[in-house]
């Protein structure tokens, strides 16, 4: 059992929670997930870390309540438990000295990101982030992000913030010169970015988030095509050179149990626990 | 002398297609004891050179005929510490029974159902604590708790030598959990033999992947005098054919662990889903393949049809998961392979190119080869497809420890003998060694780790002196 040490709301559904798991905390390096399983009857998912604090022993996750599994843990508050953590799992971002670097995140997944900021940051990097979200309020560590950025950039679809798309990128592209990128979002974004960067042979990397079951190296659902050769993602990724990424497959792979995650999410509503 | 060997009830075909209890039900006590009866107490037994752990069999069934049930299980734990799991898992037929002299007339003893009943015996009656040496103060590790992991814990344990198992996954048992469903190995059962372990002061650390949380040379820096590697199979084996990341394809691995692991087909009372639609071809002639089957039809499939490149002769399944498999309807196409899956305009599968193929010399694993038809391509419609050929041993141990030697396949390089690796103190045993085999054998490999283990630090302890 691990205790949940603190939890925040970062924005509506989106919920930060740090939880004491001492020797994962010592492990941790930014890039690396855990799996979790919030009971006894529930299901195991990754999750890509959000920080760790080596001296309280805790780890942080983000995560949007969308399914049955964040649901619960969404629900879940300071003192109470999660049955099993899993970690540190999948290999760390590498973290270099490319010069300038284009952080782009979205959603819930810019928590990680910024865990991976920092890191670049510490190692001498200039940082030029985009961070959105699908509305203004779902944007989310504009003040983190903004601490470690040379220039910030929000993106709103809904356009209640900053740009409402990345049509911005392309100039930006064009007029300053980037070494290296990183992204992390839903599998649009991480697609979009990669085709934007493609142009400029600009390395850019994507830390992919596929279904998994055990995340420990035996199931192979994870398992994504790089450059026309199935990797798996939990053994060999989670980070991957965009550029060589079947996105088109990852993406109807991911939705394999969706009609099923419904149900999931329909009974829990009408029943609790009680089914 | 009866030659036929006493019939185990099962559970009907009808009933048990529907559910996920344990087809085989047992022996009954009475049953046991005719059945121990027709042992012929031979003076030089051929069936214990036929047992990979050496159980002294001709004994324990004349207990069992004597109607002296503990001492029957007593004799099988002198050399089995997990006799309920291997009574309904080893592959008897090609072991101990296949030497019993019996089989020559007749029927060889059921030594596996025995075995079992007299394990069932001593379970629902309660399990006793088994007797440990004297504490040693050593300290050993166990990587995994699978039944190689298991085993050498429970002999080291008995040893007098102090146990830290290290399992990854949320429960403990390894492939006993996770692989072998409920219908053949009730959890429950698996549970029962852990408590045992438990019983003689092993302690086990599950969600503790290691590799990752610790490093061998870590493990070692926390005292431990020596660790035994039982890791288990790992990445499963795919076909590298057109169209193998389409929806609805599995590896054997993500199916059963979804079913037997995460519980799916009580879904949505366990949160883990899983898809099986109505026609089902499961790919591989091995007990994984009949499992997934098996599986996939208590799931509701309508059709389930095994895949298998060779004859029926070479298919590596036991006889009796065979014989399982077809009285519960899954139908076979053997000497045939996939050459590719055709996909529907979602990107799920919808059907599988195959091409018979004919039988020709023997090649280096002894059986005569598939060797492709031409011309023979045909498709078969099916919506849902598994892929149970086979694992590599599981990487997170070789990747993460320097000076490990590995053969290409990713194994663990051992002393065959002795389970010692090219690092001191280090022994492995099981999957991570030999690639995906049986439990029985991986057993048989953390009891000898285990013996050897104890021996290196016997020696250890002299030198320090």
């Amino acid at each position: 059992m691990y205790k949940i040490a603190s939890k925040k709301e970062l924005a509506p559904d989106i919920k930060l929670i740090e939880v004491y798991a001492k020797q994962i905390a010592r492990k941790a390096k930014p890039g690396n997930f855990i799996i979790l399983r919030v009971d006894d009857k529930g299901e195991r998912i990754p999750i890509t870390l959000a920080g760790c604090d080596i001296n309280k022993g805790t780890i942080s996750i983000a995560f949007h309540e969308v399914g049955k599994t964040t649901i619960k843990l969404g629900s879940l508050n300071r003192g109470d438990h999660v049955m099993n953590v899993v970690g540190p799992l999948g290999n760390a971002t590498k973290i270099g000295k490319y010069g300038r670097v284009l952080c782009v995140g979205g959603g819930v997944m810019v928590a990680p990101l910024c865990f991976q900021a920092v890191a670049l940051r510490d190692a001498g990097n200039e940082l030029i982030t985009v961070i959105g979200a699908r509305t203004e309020e779902q944007v989310i560590l504009r003040k983190e992000m903004k601490k470690i950025s040379s220039e910030l950039f929000i993106v709103t679809d809904d356009n209640s913030e900053g740009y409402s798309n990345l049509d911005f990128l392309k100039d930006l592209l064009t007029t300053t010169k980037i070494d290296y990128a990183m992204v992390m979002g839903p599998l649009v974004l991480m697609k979009e970015v990669t085709e934007l960067t493609r142009p400029y042979n600009i390395k850019t990397m994507v830390n992919l988030n596929p279904i998994m079951v055990d995340g420990t190296g035996m199931c192979g659902a994870c398992r994504v095509t790089i450059g026309g050769e199935t990797k798996f993602t939990c053994t060999d990724g989670p980070e991957f050179d965009g550029h060589l990424v079947d996105f088109e497959e990852l993406e109807v792979r991911r939705r394999m149990y969706v009609p099923k995650e419904k149900i999931a999410v329909l009974f829990y509503r009408i029943f609790g626990e009680n089914i | 002398m009866i030659k036929k060997a006493i019939p185990i009830p099962k559970q009907s075909v009808e009933e048990r297609i529907h559910n996920f209890y344990e087809v085989a039900l047992g022996y009954s006590e009475d049953q046991a004891v005719m059945e121990a009866s027709r042992c012929l107490q031979c003076p030089n037994p051929f069936c214990v050179g036929g047992c990979p752990v050496e159980i002294d069999i001709p004994t324990f069934i004349q207990d069992i005929k004597e109607r002296k049930f503990d001492e029957a299980i007593m004799k099988i734990k002198e050399k089995n510490s997990l006799p309920a799991i291997a009574g309904r898992v080893c592959p008897q037929e090609e072991q101990c029974q296949k030497m019993c002299v019996m089989g020559k007339a007749g029927d060889p003893i059921t030594i596996g159902r025995l075995e079992r009943f007299v394990a069932d015996y001593e379970h629902q009656r309660g399990v006793k604590a088994p007797q440990k040496s004297r504490p040693t103060g050593k300290r050993v590790v166990v990587v995994g708790s699978g039944p190689a992991g298991l085993t050498a814990a429970a002999e080291l344990a008995k040893f007098g030598h102090e146990v830290t198992i290290f399992e990854a996954l949320h429960t403990t048992g390894g492939v006993l959990m996770y692989g072998i469903p409920e219908f053949r190995l009730p959890k429950r059962i698996v549970q029962s033999e852990v408590d045992y372990i438990k019983k003689l002061g092993v302690t086990i650390n599950t969600d503790s992947l290691i590799g990752k949380l610790y490093t061998l040379d870590e493990l070692f820096g926390h005292g431990f005098d020596a660790i035994f590697i039982g890791s288990g199979a790992g990445l499963p084996r795919f076909l590298r054919i057109h169209g193998e990341n389409l929806c609805g394809i599995y590896s054997a691995n993500e199916f059963l662990i979804r079913v037997n692991l995460m519980k799916a087909y009580r879904f949505p009372e366990y949160d883990t889903p899983i898809w099986v639609g109505k026609k089902v071809a499961v790919i591989g002639g091995g007990n994984v393949a009949m499992d997934s089957a098996r599986c996939a039809l208590r799931l509701g499939a309508e059709e389930v049809w095994i895949i298998y490149r060779r004859s029926r002769q070479e298919a590596p399944a036991r006889q009796e998961e065979l014989e399982n498999a077809e009285e519960e309807g899954i139908k076979f196409k053997f000497l045939t392979n996939p050459l590719k899956f055709l996909s529907d305009q979602y990107s799920w599968v919808r059907g599988m190119e195959c091409i018979s193929m004919q039988l020709g010399e023997p090649d280096e694993s002894g059986r005569r080869r598939p060797i492709p038809i031409e011309g023979s391509e045909f498709i078969i419609d099916v919506d849902t497809v598994i892929v149970a050929i086979g694992q590599t041993p599981n990487p997170m141990i070789p990747r993460t420890t320097k000076g490990l030697q590995t053969t290409k396949w990713g194994g663990i390089i051992v002393e065959e003998e002795t389970g010692k690796t090219s690092i001191e103190g280090v022994y492995a045993g099981g999957d991570i060694v030999s690639g995906a085999a049986t439990v029985i054998s991986a057993m048989g490999a953390g009891k000898k780790a285990a013996k050897a283990i104890h021996e290196y630090l016997s020696n250890n302890k002299a030198e320090m002196k």
